[in-house]
């Protein structure tokens, strides 16, 4: 038998059971979209972090005090501003290296009240990390020896005091303390959850001052390329170590965290896509179920079809590229519709989604599979059918 | 050559550890251009014995030659090429696949030869012309009476250019007057050099044959 007819004659067997048919695609139907829409959604969320990740720009190193190994207790930072000497020796350039201390604070101006995150940091951070501003200057390297107290908002905090006025040069309270407002953060948006236009940086002295501390939490360094990242990391390290010898210090780039991430949102994309690959195979079940109904239904006619030379495997390739076809159209259909949900998702939620082309055709390649993985009994049982004995069926 | 020889040829079927004789030694020989009845109560073997000669079942015992072919040598693919190219089966109730027109009826078998849909079309059309059903190739069994249906499946059974029809009481289901016509078309193949092999309850259906073959219990108890 060629199997352009073949084709044929399991096509009019899903026409002649429309219905039928079309609830047992379903279930691949629901498979295959769930696959496709939640690879989406896990591959466009990893997508979003990664471009946040790199908006921080390249070749960044950031060194903190402790281990950075799961469950090592959180270490208190024993650098002071007065390690910053050895580090701007060991980079060569002052300009690549920025500072942090942060703390979480209410800001108020005038009746209206909130809280940021306030980050105490260098001049230098607006080029260390890539930080734009939308009005304003940032502080200067002035600001930062005297501890003068100006801030620069995040745009949601700069909303949340200002309304649409505009902050410049007007006064707001971080802590209690008085500060003057000299520039305001382009927006930056959601991540996560988690609003990034909430910061307020000040000059490190000054909120050192405000929290009665010398101490602050971490450094970040910029390479002037690729290649010098590792020599920085280990010379910044060595010279640290010296200073504490006490404390472990940790250094990683940002390929770093976006390998950790990357692994993370990959085996959660992974876990996603086997869940409801689990409803696929459901659904292969569902075909396996039917095709076998379909074989003592039409045992008469299979009876007949040998009686007239059809060999048992004639038969059985009848049924197998039935459920095959069963199968795959279901997954069209669902990689249609899991797209389509993406795309929704995507448009309408917060939720990032992105549809892969590997996740379609691995959807589709496993659609395939499972037609022939479930379509092989029924196919062989129509297969081995004695012709005698179907032929007497009624 | 005869078109099939069967010798001492038994089938035994064993059913829930009981042994049921269909045919206990059967000899029997068919040529070219035989137009033969087999008649008997029911159950008597009839049914078996067309199975057998037809290639759609083997015996237990003895030794059944089709078209020269020893069947107990032949495997399940060899037998059915075998149905496919030498024997013609028509049945009782037809076995036409419904929603399916005529024509494509009749060029089934050519399917299981590789045929191509122009082929099979042009050689069905031209056997649905042959039993007088030209007008109707593109019709449905639901579309035509029990008469034409018949004569749809013997044309199916005549598309490959069998050397043997093998006809399980064709006219069963059909009136005496249908029958009859049926019955004509088949002899118009005895003509043609055909080998026709028929059974049938029905004495004057028995009588146009050339030969006929009483069964009783799994046994030919007489021939005439
Ligand atoms: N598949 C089978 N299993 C068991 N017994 C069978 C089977 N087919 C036929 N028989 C038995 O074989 C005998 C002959 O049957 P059959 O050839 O159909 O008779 P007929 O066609 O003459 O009425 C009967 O007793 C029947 O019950
Ligand atoms: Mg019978």
């Amino acid at each position: 038998m060629r199997l352009a007819e073949a084709w044929r004659v399991a096509l009019d067997a899903l026409r002649a059971n429309r219905l039928r048919s079309m609830l047992t695609m379903l279930g691949v139907i629901i498979g295959v979209a769930a696959v496709v829409a939640l690879v989406a959604i896990g591959t466009g969320t990893k997508q979003q972090i990664e471009n946040q990740v790199e908006g921080l720009g390249s070749n960044l190193l950031i060194v903190v005090p402790g281990r950075l190994e799961a469950g090592s207790a959180p270490t208190s930072s024993p650098l002071t501003l007065d390690d910053l000497d050895v580090v701007n020796r060991a980079v060569g350039d002052r300009s690549r290296v920025a500072v942090t201390i942060a703390s979480g604070e209410t800001v108020r101006a005038g009746t209206r009240t909130g809280y940021a995150s306030m980050q105490g940091v260098l001049e230098t951070t607006p080029t260390v990390f890539v930080r734009r501003l939308d009005r304003g200057a940032y502080f200067t390297r002035t600001d930062v020896s005297t501890g003068r107290r100006v801030a620069v908002l995040g745009a949601g905090v700069a909303r949340d005091l200002f309304g649409d006025r505009d902050p410049i040069g007007r006064q707001l309270t971080i802590g209690g303390v008085r500060f003057r407002v000299v520039g305001v953060f382009q927006q930056l948006g959601q991540s996560l959850g988690v609003d990034r236009d909430g910061e307020v940086h000040v000059p490190v002295t000054a909120a050192q001052r405000l929290l009665g501390t010398e101490r602050i939490d971490g450094l970040a360094i910029r390479a002037p390329d690729r290649d010098r990242i590792g020599d920085l990391s280990t010379a910044v390290v060595a010279a640290l170590a010296e200073r504490h010898p006490d404390t472990d210090f940790s250094a990683v780039t940002q390929e770093q965290i976006l390998g950790v991430l990357g692994d993370i949102l990959g085996v959660l994309t992974g876990v996603l896509a086997a869940i409801a690959g689990i409803s696929l195979l459901v659904g292969g079940v569902g075909v396996s179920n039917i095709m076998l109904v379909s074989v003592r239904e039409r045992t008469r006619e299979i009876g007949l079809r040998k009686a007239v030379g059809a060999r048992p495997r004639d038969i059985g390739v009848q049924f197998l590229l039935e459920a095959v076809l069963l199968t795959t159209t279901g997954g069209i259909l669902g990689m249609a519709l899991g797209a389509g949900t993406a795309l929704l998702v995507d448009r309408l939620s917060p939720v990032p989604a992105a549809v892969t082309w590997w996740s379609m055709a691995l959807a589709f390649g496993v659609s395939a599979a499972v037609g022939i993985v479930f379509g092989v009994v029924p196919a062989q049982r129509a297969g081995r059918l004695d012709p005698v004995v179907a032929l007497r069926t009624e | 050559m005869s078109a099939i020889e069967a010798t001492d040829v038994s089938r035994t079927y064993e059913l829930d550890g009981v042994s049921v004789q269909a045919l206990r030694g059967v000899s029997l020989t068919v040529e070219p251009g035989d137009y033969l009845a087999i008649i008997g109560t029911s159950g008597s073997g009839k049914s078996t014995l067309m199975h057998l000669l037809g290639g759609l079942d083997r015996p237990t015992g003895g030794t059944l030659l089709i078209g020269g072919r020893d069947v107990a040598r032949l495997t399940p693919n060899e037998m059915a090429e075998l149905r496919n190219t030498t024997i013609g089966f028509v049945f009782q109730s037809f076995h036409l696949l419904a929603r399916t027109t005529a024509q494509d009826n009749v060029g089934l078998p050519l399917v299981y030869r590789g045929a191509g849909r122009r082929e099979r079309r042009d050689r069905a059309a031209a056997m649905l012309d042959r039993v007088g059903l030209g007008h109707r190739i593109t019709h449905r069994p639901n579309q035509m009476s029990g008469g034409e249906q018949q004569r749809v499946a013997i044309a199916r059974a005549l598309v490959t250019g069998p050397s043997v029809l093998l006809a399980d009481e064709p006219t069963g289901n059909l009136d005496s007057a249908t029958g009859s016509s049926v019955l004509s078309l088949l002899e118009s193949l005895v003509d043609e050099g055909v080998a026709v092999v028929l059974v049938t309850h029905d004495r004057d259906v028995a009588a146009r044959a050339h030969r006929q073959i009483r069964m009783k219990d799994g046994r030919i108890v007489e021939t005439r």
